[in-house]
């Protein structure tokens, strides 16, 4: 039995997925990637390993993906995150067109065929605003824990509007609002909005068709997910898996290279010496 | 006594200064703006009457300038910033064409004709990349804080390559030059020069000419002044170092003087309200 491996180094967190010869999730694992990414991406892989009880010589093949994925220096080849993340959406939703994935530091709209192929992408490459990372300034301004943004800002009633575009200046915007006596989930809620209009503005680059699947680390977020669907005017797919998207994606591409025999692009001794 | 004040209630600073009726300068104030802006106004105030010996009931005319002027009940005009910029850049160097603002969420850049009426402005303050919170930023990411700034970046030898598109995703570039055995004072020394470059496209857009005056608080580190030097390959002027965030307010009280002498003058009083 030979299993294979999805190493999916982000920008804030990283992700690995192994899946058995079906193609089935059989070990996952998240942890923050910091400073020391080739260590993130060897814990993240031992995780993975260690939730089944497996071995790495069971893992037949390993990509890495991600911003990172260039240091994950066990893997066998390495996959741009925007191909995994098509191939991850396509694999748990097989009706997507349209993929919005929504990370730490950039966000990005992927328009794919049915199955997984990219036909066209847009991101933030310049700017970090409308990304996972202005949620954090948010969070940080208000020293509130990330998980706890969604669930207040849900309860938000008349969000206030967000004039700052840089993640940066956020941050003091996010203050001068409660100095002026907004409520929190006002606040918040407004943050929320703010970062899926622009999301929205991505994705109408693109082009939205078809079933929309949300990947990417902010999908945790329950206010983002009803932001968007009330923006987009449809449910986006979402699931438990949507967060590891990326490291599934690259993790189903090992599969394919293991089934069709393909010698790793890049040999295990190689990169070990 | 007889004293007109300038107030230029800035996003990080609230600065006071007052003119004699001689015309020059007396005294300086300046306070944290925070959120009560007039209290900060006050104080700024306060601390100027007090190091030139004078009381509330000495200043004749109060201007103020800035994104907070308006918020300032005891003021008796205001005046915008660029035409408050000018008057007190040309109080230090009277043959300025260009001027160089650069604040801590602001950049601006202005050509004046001969006179010091504005010609021709451009600003930014979409994007923290282009303004002194990038520096700031650099220098938390490198473990540092504002005032070390200065004296940490002296020992520079030669700048790692900052691409400053944004000055969030300058801290997985940051990381990573450390992690490679940059130097902090050599990352310090790029970002600086990264953001000189981006104040020089700024300049460019007003068709700047020489004299080139620069203000802003961040003029007081001399590698600034010498790398604009450098990318200009002209000499530049800075105002005395403990003056350089002055002159916006010095300007305002400069202006409140010539509003109150036009007062004064039998034809005008007739028309003012």
């Amino acid at each position: 039995m030979s299993y294979a491996a999805g190493v999916d180094v982000g920008s804030t967190q990283t992700k690995a997925i192994i899946v058995d010869e079906d193609g089935a999730i059989v070990g996952r694992s998240l942890l923050p990637t910091g400073a020391n990414v080739v260590a993130a991406a060897e814990h993240a892989f031992a995780t993975a390993l260690a939730d089944r009880g497996l071995s790495e010589d069971e893992v037949g093949f390993v990509i890495g993906t991600g911003y990172g994925r260039y240091r994950v220096e066990f893997g066998d080849t390495q996959i741009t995150e925007i191909v995994c993340h098509a191939r991850g959406a396509a694999a748990m939703f097989p009706d997507t067109e349209t993929v919005l994935d929504m990370g730490g530091q950039d966000t990005k709209a992927i328009r794919i065929k049915k199955g997984g192929d990219v036909l066209d992408f847009c991101m933030n490459d310049k700017c970090a605003a409308g990304t996972g990372r202005f949620l954090q300034s948010a969070a940080a301004a208000l020293e509130m824990e990330l998980a706890d943004l969604g669930p207040t800002a849900l309860k938000g009633q008349r969000p206030v509007k967000i004039s700052t575009t840089c993640t940066v200046f956020a941050e003091s915007e996010v203050l001068s609002w409660l100095a002026r006596g907004k409520r929190i989930e006002d606040i918040l809620l407004g943050v929320h909005e703010s970062i899926a209009s622009r999301s929205f503005a991505l994705l109408r680059r693109v082009g939205i068709q078809g079933e929309i699947t949300f990947t990417g680390g902010v999908t945790r977020n329950e206010a983002m997910v009803a932001v968007m669907n009330q923006i987009l005017e449809a449910e986006m797919n979402v699931s438990e898996e949507s967060h590891y998207m990326g490291a599934l994606g690259a993790a189903l591409f090992a599969l394919e290279r293991i089934h069709k025999g393909r010698e790793p692009l890049r040999p295990r001794e190689e990169v070990s010496a | 006594m007889m004293v007109t004040a300038g107030i230029d209630v800035g996003s990080t600073y609230t600065k006071a200064a007052l003119i004699g009726s001689s015309g020059h300068l007396l005294s300086t104030g300046i306070r944290h703006t925070g959120f009560k802006l007039e209290q900060a106004a006050e104080g700024a105030l306060r601390q100027a009457l007090e190091e030139a010996g004078a009381g509330r009931e000495d200043v004749t005319y109060l201007a103020t300038t800035g994104y907070g002027r308006n918020q300032v009940g005891s003021r008796d005009v205001q005046v915008t910033d660029l035409t408050a910029q000018a008057w007190g850049t040309r109080y230090f160097f009277p043959g300025t064409r260009t001027v160089l603002d650069i604040g801590g969420q602001t950049m601006k850049a202005m050509r004046l004709d001969e006179t010091g009426k504005v010609q021709s402005f451009r600003l930014n303050d979409k994007c923290a990349a282009g303004t002194g919170a990038f520096l700031e930023k650099t220098a938390r990411y490198l473990g540092y804080g504002i005032q070390e700034i200065g004296p940490m970046v002296e020992y520079a030898r030669e700048p790692v390559p900052i691409s400053g598109v944004c000055a969030v995703f300058a801290e997985s570039e940051v990381i990573n030059h450390v992690s490679n055995g940059a130097q902090p004072a050599d990352i310090m020394h790029g970002a600086m020069t990264s953001l000189i470059e981006r104040s020089v496209r700024l300049m460019k857009r007003v068709r700047m000419e020489p004299e080139f005056t620069l203000v802003g608080g961040i003029m007081r580190f001399p590698t600034m002044v010498r790398v604009m030097r450098e990318q200009l390959g002209q000499s530049v002027n800075v105002p005395p170092e403990h003056l350089v965030q002055f002159t916006a307010a010095i300007g305002a009280a400069i202006l409140a003087g010539r509003r109150l002498k036009k007062l004064g003058e039998p034809a005008q009083a007739v028309l003012s309200p």
